[in-house]
């Protein structure tokens, strides 16, 4: 069972109920649980965006977009049905926030749909979760069945003429499925491979129907929003990045953990005293901020750096899912870089050519400089190739790709050359292994 | 498909796919919930299960297979009774996701995708699993154990052992 962390320094709002059963739906309702979908359902769809545009929540997926706006693009009139989808698809290396949103506090998510439900006039949510989630599968279907029980969903919630149904899915291995319009594929009962956008899904998504997808944490986060107010939310965190995230940090800290932090938190902060420091006493040697596809940062880029979408960007990476994954001195680069490729070119579902290609031309010259059979030659094609892939695919798993390779050879150059000439690697040890 | 013809699965996962596919806009959206279903009863996903559900989907089966091929987690010939799936990606390296895999390899004497002869144990070196935070970690079938030594993973590797012995290996 995941272990819960706690630091002073931890702002409790989606975390709140987190290791208080609230699981079970009388205690939910014990902590002031479903107040924010009546409440929701009382003053209606305007009010409801309002508040959500007013708490500058932006989406915790990855690209950071504004939820309030994203649910204001959905048309209001529509001919064919409108859906919400909830991406609880989760598998960004580095990133296990949403595990913990689903063990402790599923109520919360089922809140959150309804209320984006009710905010672009959906009537049914769908809530997918990786397959390798099943016990956490179990543990929402059981909270959905209870809230049908509780009449808070069907055909009439809480008494209204306002219908609203969710489902609950179960994905069966695949990365590329987190892709929004590669989970409506899946959903569809196909392989998941991207659309072309345009049209984007708030006016085309799912069975063709106007759809809002949003992260499992952006969703649960709304509930708590719509109780404190768009305002008091968004003034807990820092500028244009309104509230708190679920930072997972992972790696070489001594105390490893999901901590919920204000936007703009301070990285450095947030390695040597939420985290607990560096493992053994060791030094730093990077950071990669925000899940495997963000670029690597180094000791010094993280000095001042505020923990927020803007801020992270700036400063050449992204915050992305908000997993920290820290790596001291023993870390070997070419090891780490290799291990992340491995990962992207295992997951291409392979319909772009750049990202089939290019992921596998990166991870076959990755595992020879590794070898140490590279020459100066490959180091430079392996950002030709990187740069290539870049912005030329259906999605952005190609940019995922590419985004960290560049930062791991234009930081790490030295480490690289390192490699030449058959010198062994200073810290071999594995990955002659592939993954088939 | 009703549950009076014939059906390859047991009756209690027949009426629940009799209920699934008429619970989507589209019938078709119950595959990938099903194969992953008939996979846990069955063991695999043969050529009788993609049939199946082929005709309770009103698709081909080479559409289903089709479908099946893309995601991970499906297989096409069985596994062990427990299928061990260690995360050696990023997070799990770091903290020792490849020395568990080693160990792992030692123990049950087997490599990646391999059974052992009793069919007790398969082998499988995974992508992230989402336990990052509590690294290394692994998957057996569904149930996750995490912040792993070499020592917890015998213990968790005779828990399973005892289980079976007292289950039957499949
Ligand atoms: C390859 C790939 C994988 C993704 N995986 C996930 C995922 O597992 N979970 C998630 O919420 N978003 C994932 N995303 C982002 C989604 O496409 C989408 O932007 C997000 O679900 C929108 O929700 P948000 O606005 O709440 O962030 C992924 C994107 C790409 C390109």
């Amino acid at each position: 069972m995941p272990r819960l962390v706690s630091h002073p320094d931890e702002v409790k709002i989606v975390t709140s109920r987190f290791g208080k059963g609230a699981a079970d739906i009388d205690r939910f309702l014990e902590l002031g649980g479903y107040e924010s979908t009546r409440k929701a359902l009382a003053e209606g769809p305007e009010w409801i965006i309002n508040e959500m545009k007013a708490s500058g929540l932006r989406g915790r997926g990855g690209a950071g977009f504004p939820t309030g706006l994203k649910w204001s693009f959905v048309p209001k009139v529509s001919a064919k049905p409108k859906y919400v989808l909830v991406n609880g698809d989760e598998s960004e290396p580095g990133t296990c926030k949403d595990h913990l949103i689903f063990l402790h506090d599923p109520h919360a998510v089922i809140e959150g749909t309804i209320i984006a439900g009710l905010a672009i006039g959906a009537k049914t949510g769908f809530i997918y979760l990786r397959g390798e989630y099943r016990y956490l599968i179990q543990i929402v279907e059981k909270a959905v069945a209870d809230a049908y029980a509780k009449g808070f969903l069907g055909k009439n919630i809480f008494g209204s003429d306002t219908e609203f149904q969710i489902i609950v899915q179960t994905g069966a291995g695949a990365y590329e499925v987190g892709e929004e319009s590669a989970l409506m594929e899946s959903l569809e009962g196909k392989r998941g491979i991207p659309r072309i956008k345009p049209p984007f899904p708030a006016v085309v998504g799912l069975y063709g129907g106007p759809t809002v997808i949003n992260n499992a944490e952006t969703i649960a986060s709304v509930p708590h929003i719509l109780a404190m107010g768009g305002p008091a939310y968004a003034a807990v965190g820092s500028e244009r990045n309104g509230g708190t995230r679920l930072f997972g940090i992972s790696g070489h800290v001594n105390n490893p953990g999901i901590y919920e932090l204000p936007m703009g938190y301070n990285l450095k902060k947030m390695i040597y005293e939420v985290a607990g420091g560096i493992r053994g006493g060791r030094t730093l040697k990077a950071v990669v901020p925000g899940g495997s596809s963000t670029p690597v940062l180094l000791p010094h880029e993280i000095e001042t750096l505020g923990m927020d979408f803007d801020q992270v960007g700036k400063a050449g990476s992204m915050l992305g899912s908000g997993g920290v994954v820290v790596l001291d001195d023993t870390v070997c680069m070419v090891e780490f870089a290799l291990r992340t490729i491995s990962f992207y070119q295992h997951e291409s579902c392979g319909w772009c050519i750049p990202c089939r290609e290019g992921t596998d031309w990166l991870k076959k010259s990755l595992t020879r400089f590794h070898a140490g059979f590279g020459t100066m030659k490959d180091i430079d094609n392996i950002q030709y190739l990187a740069e290539n892939m870049m912005g030329r695919t259906f999605c952005p798993l190609g940019d995922a790709a590419a985004m960290p390779t560049l930062g791991f050879v234009k930081k790490f150059r030295k480490e690289f050359e390192d490699h030449l000439d058959g010198k062994p690697c200073p810290h071999a040890k594995h990955l002659d292994v592939a993954l088939v | 498909m009703s549950t009076e013809t014939m059906s390859i699965f047991s009756p209690a996962l027949a009426t629940r796919f009799d209920a699934l596919v008429l619970k989507y806009p589209v019938k078709r959206s119950a595959l990938i919930p099903m194969l992953l279903y008939a996979q846990d009863e069955v063991g695999y996903v043969s050529d009788a299960v993609m049939a199946e559900i082929a005709e309770r989907l009103s698709i081909t089966a080479l559409d289903v297979k089709n479908v099946a091929s893309y995601y991970s987690m499906l297989r096409f010939k069985p596994a062990g009774k427990y299928n061990v799936q260690v995360c050696t990606n990023i997070s799990c390296m770091l903290r020792g996701g490849y020395e568990i895999f080693d160990h792992l390899q030692e123990k049950l004497g087997i490599g990646h995708k391999g059974v052992t002869a009793d069919g007790v144990f398969s082998l499988e070196e995974v992508e992230c699993i989402g336990v990052c935070c509590w690294a290394p970690a692994i998957q057996v079938n569904y149930d996750f154990h995490d912040e792993l030594t070499n020592d917890k993973v015998d213990q968790v590797l005779a828990d399973y052992k005892a289980k079976a012995a007292t289950e039957g290996a499949r």
